[in-house]
């Protein structure tokens, strides 16, 4: 009867998608199910674990058996517990020729394992062999696995050999309507297939010629059959726009892209301009001139209401900004700064203008003036480093030893503050950099008196009593302006508001203020010689050297221990010893060797590869790409480079899992961006004779258009070549703020030496669409040379500013000095990149100039003290 | 990979929202609020797309159709194409009838207005609604795009649904309005 119930059981679980489980196990799951409290649960499933370990070991256990086992293990798993004693049993499942056992081994190790474990290597194998099954329920159980078990270190053991033909010939398929009409969507072949595809050729592509160039038919043959009267039409168009922009186009395709796109820039549908913007953000990496063309589509779109394609707008002039047009951008970006209240943005559209600003100033004062703009009006969302060094650039002044032209702009700066400090509610971070600059800076001309200075900074102080930051750069900066006044023995009158602001911070809850306070006033007792040495004049970018180790305590150190004191323990050690007392007070003399080691071993060779292969062995060319824009001297050439890199090490595993064609890709990969940069190295034309063709194409339009429009067209796109030269003749004498000093050496060379195939990519250009100024060319080479990644773009804008101001007359004598600064004297650039503002001494000087109290942060005030003695 | 499907009103309050990743409930709602907020200022006549980090972290976008009362939003991530997004929620032209409100008045006529007619019919046909969704996007990602076959799908399960003893879990209320129609 019993067991009548329970078949009756069964066969309802059965029916209800169990698989003839047994009565154990059903059990179970009731059991868990009735649980009333976790306790109650964990107790069950303990017992469940105890039973399971003691069955697994019993021989020869039948298959349908240990599939239940496998599922129970399961159970305990999802339940929180470990059942990885289990986990072998579920690997060898996999194995099995039963397409249940092996698809339920496979779910079990899709849920034990993740990619890292041990185990995985057993799997591999078996998933090689499943792939090759002429079962695609097979296939498929092991294609689940390996999106949740292979990582990049065994991915080319199941990776095809040639990926890309292998996607090019389905995406042709999909073209040519081989699939079943049921996959059509809009009259379209499965389009959301074609946009996956497209997505992947553009990886696989990039910076791999031999590989873009097989896509080139099926790509030209997409934009020819694209109906772009559909939306799903028109999203496959842009998806190759995407795509060309990503593998290393040919002419041809270049041509069919921007047609594209000015299909979308006149399109009525700011849907579909927005994709027009959007492309031609993206092609303008590959050819610079394409955005001449449509230089009034994109004028349009900045100024539509629409904040969506205004902002991708925004987008693409970040991307196309140089020295010659960056005033204009980056007015036009603060101005848009100041009128929109979303946060989130603002402080996005911040940085870009500070980072536009910092690279292509083209001079100080304009930089100093833009920074003003965006900390009046998003100060409290930048980025606290960039007033860091807005305060470093004010005082290291830029890169050149005059003094005078230094000087310049600090009172300038200083004037445009005084100004500035009278508005109301400044965010705080501009005022720091205020109270600094005037401290610093204030008095050092001549022009301000200290009382003038002192009584505005007194002014901050009271105007912002709640902001204790601001408060304290105040204080600091009083104190250097009666320091300065004292060292060149000038009698001090402290100001009556100023005596009561000392006052009233001596005995301010914030020990720092207070500090600050003390400070000012010893200060304020001690003779000019003394003073003098505390804060000396203009010191704030001389080095100062902190002993992090305190050695000049050790005598004191010293002294104390034979007097008896205890010898400092570090915590690390102290909290070692409380937990290891016990037995360190009974075997301490024990050599180690002896002991029994808890830890596990070493993990065995091969599993301490994936560091180094980790970039390697992902067959995506992009990391190559990558490191061929930041290769040192491009000179060295492939074959050095080939034999200089870690890859060697990994040939055991290559050859284990079958993948000769690997090597051969990289090789090839780094050939092309190679070629690109040739082309930059051949221009002959000189400078003004090609850049009149688009100047006459502007002109043609000139009857309908606007006026106002056009205008600003011009100085956006630089449409001729005379506004060019005129900022290259203005900005001749000064060096474009930190952009140019910060730039590595290592980019300089790139230009110089002429790979043989430049005439591939050369083509485009010579063939392409409208001007062939060769600073054009530079400018956008060098640009597509640092495709992907925001990092290296931010190195070809740099480069690309470089061009225009360091050269003179042609293109040759700007490679000759290049070449000459590349090879000839690397110090000079040592000195310079110490000062750029991505350098890393010079944030650590920042750093430490910041804590010993040239700008005030609370993290170490007694340092003040041991200072002043 | 898409984040999340909603539909909404213009008083902002939602009608059908499947986030595609796990969130807790405040913040769906927040979200909703903030995507509302966002959508409501916008002008007529503009375009569809809206670059949302703000809201949904890096590289976020959204496209939105604005159909009578309703909005209907997709919230997605840059591996999926916004014309293509677009196009899921309004089909081949302006004036069609976007696939999944198609499905809600069941494809009756594509003529017969839903100005007056699909906020209720969204409203009353909830559990439906998820239906027809989850058969065109499951897990973030496209499925199925013919609207004739995501019909015979929703279909079959309605069926399924009505035969199953499971229906007596369901409130009456819900299966008399399925019935209803």
């Amino acid at each position: 009867m019993e067991q009548l119930k329970t078949i009756g059981r069964e066969l309802a679980m059965g029916s209800q998608g169990g698989f003839g489980q047994s009565k154990e196990f059903l059990d179970l799951v009731k059991s868990i199910g009735e649980a009333r409290s976790k306790a109650e649960e964990d107790r069950i499933v303990l017992s469940e674990i105890d039973i399971l370990k003691r069955k697994l070991l019993e021989p020869d256990i039948p298959k349908r058996k240990m599939k239940e086992y496998i599922i129970r293990l399961v159970y305990i798993e999802m339940l929180g517990h470990d059942a990885s004693f289990g986990y072998i049993h579920a690997v060898k499942m996999t194995h099995d020729d039963n397409l249940l056992l092996k698809r339920t081994g496979y779910l079990a190790v899709t849920l034990f394992l993740n990619e890292d474990h041990d185990l995985i290597i057993l799997i591999v194998n078996t998933i090689q062999k499943d792939l090759r099954s002429d079962n695609y329920l097979v296939v498929c159980a092991a294609l689940n696995a390996i999106c949740r078990l292979i990582n990049e270190e065994t991915i080319p053991a199941v990776l095809p050999q040639d990926l890309v033909s292998s996607f090019v010939s389905i995406l042709k398929q999909v073209t040519e309507r081989r699939l079943p009409k049921s996959y059509d969507y809009h009259q379209m072949p499965a389009p959301f297939i074609q946009i996956k595809l497209l997505k992947i050729m553009a990886l696989l592509g990039s910076g791999d010629k031999s590989a873009s160039e097989i896509m080139y038919m099926v790509l030209g043959d997409l934009f020819r059959k694209c109906d772009s009267s559909t939306n799903i039409g028109n999203a496959i168009l842009y998806e190759c726009i995407r795509s060309i922009s990503c593998i290393i186009p040919s002419p041809k395709l270049l041509e069919a892209a921007a047609d594209a796109i000015s299909k979308f820039l006149k399109s009525d549908s700011h849907n579909l301009k927005y994709m027009g913007i959007d492309g031609l953000g993206r092609l303008i990496k590959i050819s610079p001139d394409i955005a001449e063309q449509h230089q009034l589509a994109v004028i349009d779109c900045l100024e539509d209401p629409d904040d969506t394609l205004k902002r991708k707008t925004f987008e693409l002039l970040y991307k196309m900004t140089k020295s010659s047009n960056v005033e204009v951008i980056v007015d036009r970006m603060i101005d848009y700064m100041i009128s929109i209240n979303d946060n989130h943005y603002k402080t996005e559209i911040a940085s870009r203008c500070v980072e536009l600003a910092e690279q292509f100033a083209p001079s100080n004062q304009w930089f100093i003036q833009i920074m003003n703009k965006v900390f009046e009006h998003a100060g409290d969302l930048v980025n606290i480093k960039v007033a860091h060094n807005l305060m470093r650039l004010i005082a290291e002044g830029f890169g050149e030893d005059d003094d005078d032209a230094d000087s310049k702009l600090r009172l300038s700066a200083v004037e445009s503050y005084l100004q500035i400090m009278s508005e109301p509610k400044l965010p705080s971070l501009f005022l720091q950099v205020i109270s600094w600059v005037l401290g610093e800076y204030g008095t050092a001309d001549g022009k301000y008196s200290a009382s003038y200075i002192s009584g505005k900074l007194c002014d901050v102080a009271d105007a912002y009593s709640s902001d204790e930051t601001v408060k304290g750069y105040a204080v600091s900066a009083l104190m250097k302006i009666y320091a300065f006044e004292i060292a060149s023995g000038r009698k001090v009158d402290v100001l009556p508001e100023c005596q009561s602001l000392i006052e009233e911070l001596l005995a301010s809850h914030s020990t720092d203020l207070q500090q600050r306070a003390y400070e000012l006033q010893a200060l304020l007792a001690l003779d000019a010689r003394a003073v003098e040495s505390i804060l000396p004049l203009d010191a704030s970018c001389e080095d100062i050297e902190v002993d992090k180790d305190l050695s000049f305590l050790n005598g004191y150190i010293q002294q104390a221990i034979e007097s008896g004191a205890q010898p400092y323990i570090s915590e690390r050690e102290r909290s070692g010893m409380l937990e290891t007392t016990d037995y360190h007070s009974q075997d301490h003399h024990e050599v180690p060797s002896h002991a029994l080691r808890f830890e596990a071993y070493e993990r065995p060779k091969p599993s301490s590869l994936p560091t180094q292969a980790s970039t390697e062995l992902v067959p995506v060319p992009e990391p190559s790409y990558y490191s061929e824009a930041h290769q040192p001297i491009s000179t060295s050439s492939v074959s050095e480079r080939e034999s200089s890199e870690i890859k060697l090490r990994l040939d055991g595993v290559k050859q284990k899992w079958g993948r000769p064609s690997y090597q051969s890709s990289t090789s090839a990969s780094s050939t092309p961006p190679q070629a690109a940069n040739g082309t930059s190295s051949h221009p002959d034309v000189g400078v003004g004779s090609s850049s009149l063709k688009p100047r006459s194409s502007y002109e043609s339009k000139k009857p309908e258009i606007d006026p106002e429009k056009q205008r600003l067209a011009a100085s956006l796109f630089g449409g001729s070549s005379s506004s060019r030269s005129d900022r290259k003749s203005s900005s001749g004498g000064h060096k474009p703020a930190k952009g140019t000093a910060s730039k590595p050496p290592k980019e300089n060379p790139i230009p110089v030496q002429p790979p043989p195939d430049l005439l591939d990519f050369g083509e485009p250009t010579a063939t392409g669409v409208t001007a062939t100024d060769p600073f054009k060319e530079l400018e956008g080479l060098m640009d597509s040379s640092s495709q992907d990644g925001g990092s290296t773009d931010v190195m070809g804008v740099l480069y690309s500013d470089a061009a225009p101001v360091t050269t003179t007359t042609s293109v040759d004598s700007l490679l000759s000095e290049l070449s000459d600064s590349s090879k000839g004297n690397p110090g000079t650039y040592q000195s310079q990149t110490s000062k750029g503002p991505n350098s890393k001494e010079a944030l650590e000087k920042d750093a430490l100039v910041r804590q010993m109290g040239v700008n005030p942060t609370s993290q170490n005030p007694t340092l003040f003290k041991d200072l002043l003695g | 990979m898409i984040k999340a499907v909603m539909m909404m009103n213009t008083q902002g309050k939602p009608r059908l929202a499947k986030f595609y990743d796990f969130l807790p409930v405040e913040k769906q709602q927040e979200l909703i609020r903030g995507v509302f907020s966002v959508l409501s200022s916008r002008p007529e006549n503009v375009s569809n797309f809206l670059e949302i980090d703000s809201l949904f972290g890096p590289d976020s976008r959204l496209v939105y159709k604005h159909y009578a009362t309703l909005y209907f939003v997709l919230v997605f991530d840059g591996s999926e194409n916004e014309l293509a997004m677009l196009d899921l929620i309004q089909g081949k032209y302006d004036d069609d009838f976007s696939l999944m409100l198609a499905f809600v008045v069941l494809v009756e006529t594509l003529d017969k207005c839903f100005s007056n007619v699909c906020e209720l019919d969204i409203v009353f046909n909830y559990s439906k609604m998820h239906t027809v969704l989850d058969e065109i996007v499951f897990g973030g990602q496209v499925l199925e795009t013919r609207s004739d076959e995501v019909m015979k799908a929703v279909e079959e399960i309605s069926k399924l649904e009505a035969a199953s003893n499971s229906i007596s879990l369901v409130p009456k209320s819900v299966s008399g309005w399925r019935g209803g129609r």
